[in-house]
């Protein structure tokens, strides 16, 4: 594994870090790679031996809101050294090189380290028309992929729009733009959010080079030690979610002190993702902490199902507010009267027959009688 | 003993006929229609709750109540207890009498579709009950409680598969595929809410068209889920 380029631990000697600063960095990165203390020795001889793998990351469809989120993780010597440590080859927004310079690099990446790379994506592709809609240096999105994800030693897709397409494929998806995972036929290391939380990036990224394997997915394709959870389940608010305190109006007593916002629509109780663990900008905060409910940002389809300040989404096709409730109180309420004017045209009916039967048994129980005697 | 020729045959008064008890539900039918109600009323109240819970007590701190979990305790508990129900109820759609049969709810024969033309329009139309209505499951109710049993299933798998990600024990993370097959989490908890509805509509007008057929057809309809007998006219018996 050496030869070809020097290892972190050589780049960062070479850099003046103390062999403190390394194991402390080897700490914090197998703390956000969710490993147990015991795995330390592996992350420690992982870093000491193995060269930096060269990354390639590419820009789609996308807000780049997952580089910045990238560059802003939370423990600065992570971010350092996962920057300027992984041999980052290719990046559209970060590179100093430009035009066909930058596309030589692509090119040389893919030809000099076929099944070594990892390949990085941000961004979901078009496939509407030929993948006009997201074109560079002359090629199309989807061609750019296939030849890029064809000898990548791993995929990781960043964020909901490679994960699952996010906003720019809401109904109706003017330009058919596809999650990563529908177009190469390679397993894909999925990371939803928008973005995705630095400290799960990084935390991927470090389970990648540690074990030179993915972690542990889903059924959806996401690493289950960073989604494995419901925002709802690890979230400081729970308790009053099970007491029943709910916030009823944005800034209400109940807002102020703090309640579950599950009525406000809260995303959080259908929403898997790290954020009440790990929280944002190096644990500040989150959006439930700050007091705004979860909009469900990682899961797949959440920008089709608002309103976000409904617990309910509204139903498609009876107007913006009309939610499945609205619609099954005016169903149950025309069932109801329906069934009601039945009734009264039954018992209108019922009438003439009771009348009837009993004018017949009076008469059979004369004739009865008459027998009788 | 002589045959009544078809022809001749004049059908007495109502209240002359003779009537003889037919035992149509078996215990664990009505225990089954019982225990199913039941479930199916709590899980309703308790899923209305869930789906917007009501602003009560906001006098007492997090610590001190427990209620709105209590509501979704309640509402799992149904929840297995309905599934399990249903289940003993599809063995003993095999195992059960004549009336109790799985090929009461689906409609093979022509039989049975001309039966429920005959309903839809005596139910609908309100025309008069020509011919003999099945003592058992009519035609027409067979099929909706087929469709029943489907909204039940269709329920059961996506509240399992919610639950699934709040429990560890195998039963419930059987039906975890189905949270990517709908999409998410937030998808399967909108159709389940949705279907919800189905029972509501359901309980309206089946309450009310056992009422009406009880009258209609005049053979205990209503009691015959408590006692399970029927009751058929004898010359009605000697006709079929």
């Amino acid at each position: 594994m050496t030869g070809r380029s020097p290892s972190i631990w050589q780049s960062m000697r070479a850099k003046g870090y103390s062999r403190r600063d390394f194991i402390q960095f080897c700490t914090v990165a197998a703390v956000t790679a969710g490993l147990e203390s015991s795995a330390l020795g592996k992350v420690v001889e992982a870093f000491e031996t193995k060269s930096r793998p060269p990354v390639v990351w590419l820009h789609f469809q996308e807000c780049t809101c997952c580089s910045e989120s990238f560059i802003r993780s939370s423990h600065p010597i992570v971010a350092d050294i996962l920057l300027d440590y992984l041999s980052l080859d290719y990046t559209e927004t970060l590179q100093a090189a430009a035009g066909h310079q930058a596309e030589k690099c692509l090119q040389d990446t893919i030809k000099n380290y076929p099944g070594k790379y990892i390949l990085l994506v941000e961004g979901s592709v078009p496939m509407k028309d030929d993948g006009i809609y997201c074109m560079i240096g002359g090629r199309s999105s989807e061609d750019i992929l296939r030849e890029a994800a064809k000898d990548a030693a791993a995929v990781i897709a960043w964020g909901s729009c490679a994960s699952n397409g996010c906003i720019q494929s809401a109904k109706p998806n003017p330009t058919n733009a596809t999650p990563i995972h529908k177009i190469i036929g390679k397993p894909v290391i999925n990371v939803p959010g928008c973005p995705p939380i630095a400290d799960v990036m990084t935390g991927v990224v470090t389970h990648l080079l540690v074990f030179g394997m993915a972690p542990q997915l889903d059924s959806q394709g996401r690493p289950k030690e960073f989604y494995g959870r419901r925002v709802h389940d690890t979230c400081y608010r729970r308790p009053y979610y099970d007491a029943g305190l709910f916030v009823e109006t944005w800034d209400d007593e109940a807002a102020r002190k703090g309640y579950c916002l599950y009525k406000m629509g809260c995303r959080g109780p259908v929403t898997y993702n790290a954020c009440s663990v790990t929280k944002w900008n190096g644990g500040v905060s989150y959006p439930i902490q700050s007091g705004h409910g979860c909009i469900g940002c990682s899961e797949n389809g959440f920008w089709d199902n608002g309103p976000f300040y409904q617990h309910l989404a509204s139903f498609p096709g009876f107007g913006i507010e009309s939610t499945a409730d609205t619609i099954g109180t005016v169903a149950g309420i025309a069932t109801a009267a329906g069934v009601t004017l039945h009734a009264i045209t039954t018992n209108i009916r019922k009438r003439k027959l009771i009348k009837d039967e009993v004018a017949e048994s009076v008469e059979t129980g004369k004739k009865a009688e008459g027998g009788d005697k | 003993m002589t045959r009544e020729p078809e022809a001749v045959y004049q059908s007495p008064p109502a209240n002359h006929a003779l009537f003889r008890k037919i035992y149509v539900w078996e215990l664990p039918v009505r225990f089954y229609h019982w225990l199913n109600a039941l479930c199916v009323v709590a899980l309703i109240l308790t899923g209305l709750i869930i789906g917007r819970p009501l602003a009560i007590s906001y006098s007492s701190e997090a610590y001190q109540q427990y209620w709105f979990g209590w509501v979704r305790f309640i509402h799992f508990v149904a929840a297995f207890i309905f599934f399990f129900n249903f289940l003993a109820r599809i063995y003993w759609g095999f195992v059960g009498n004549e009336y109790a049969r799985w090929d009461n709810f689906i409609p093979f024969k022509g039989v049975q579709w001309r039966e429920i033309v005959e309903v839809l329009k005596v139910d609908i139309l309100q025309t008069k009950l020509q011919k003999l209505i099945t003592i058992g499951h009519n035609s027409l109710a067979g099929i909706i409680y087929f469709m029943t049993f489907l909204v039940a299933l269709f329920q059961a798998i996506t509240g399992f598969a919610l639950y699934s990600s709040m429990s560890a024990s195998f039963f419930p993370r059987l039906f975890a595929w189905i949270v990517p097959l709908m999409g998410g989490d937030f998808a399967v908890r909108q159709w389940h809410h949705v279907f919800m509805w189905f029972f509501v509509l359901f309980i309206i007008v089946h309450v009310y068209l056992v009422f009406y057929h009880d009258y209609i057809e005049g053979r205990g309809t209503t009691s015959s889920m408590v006692g399970g007998w029927k009751f058929q006219r004898e010359d009605e018996l000697k006709r079929k």
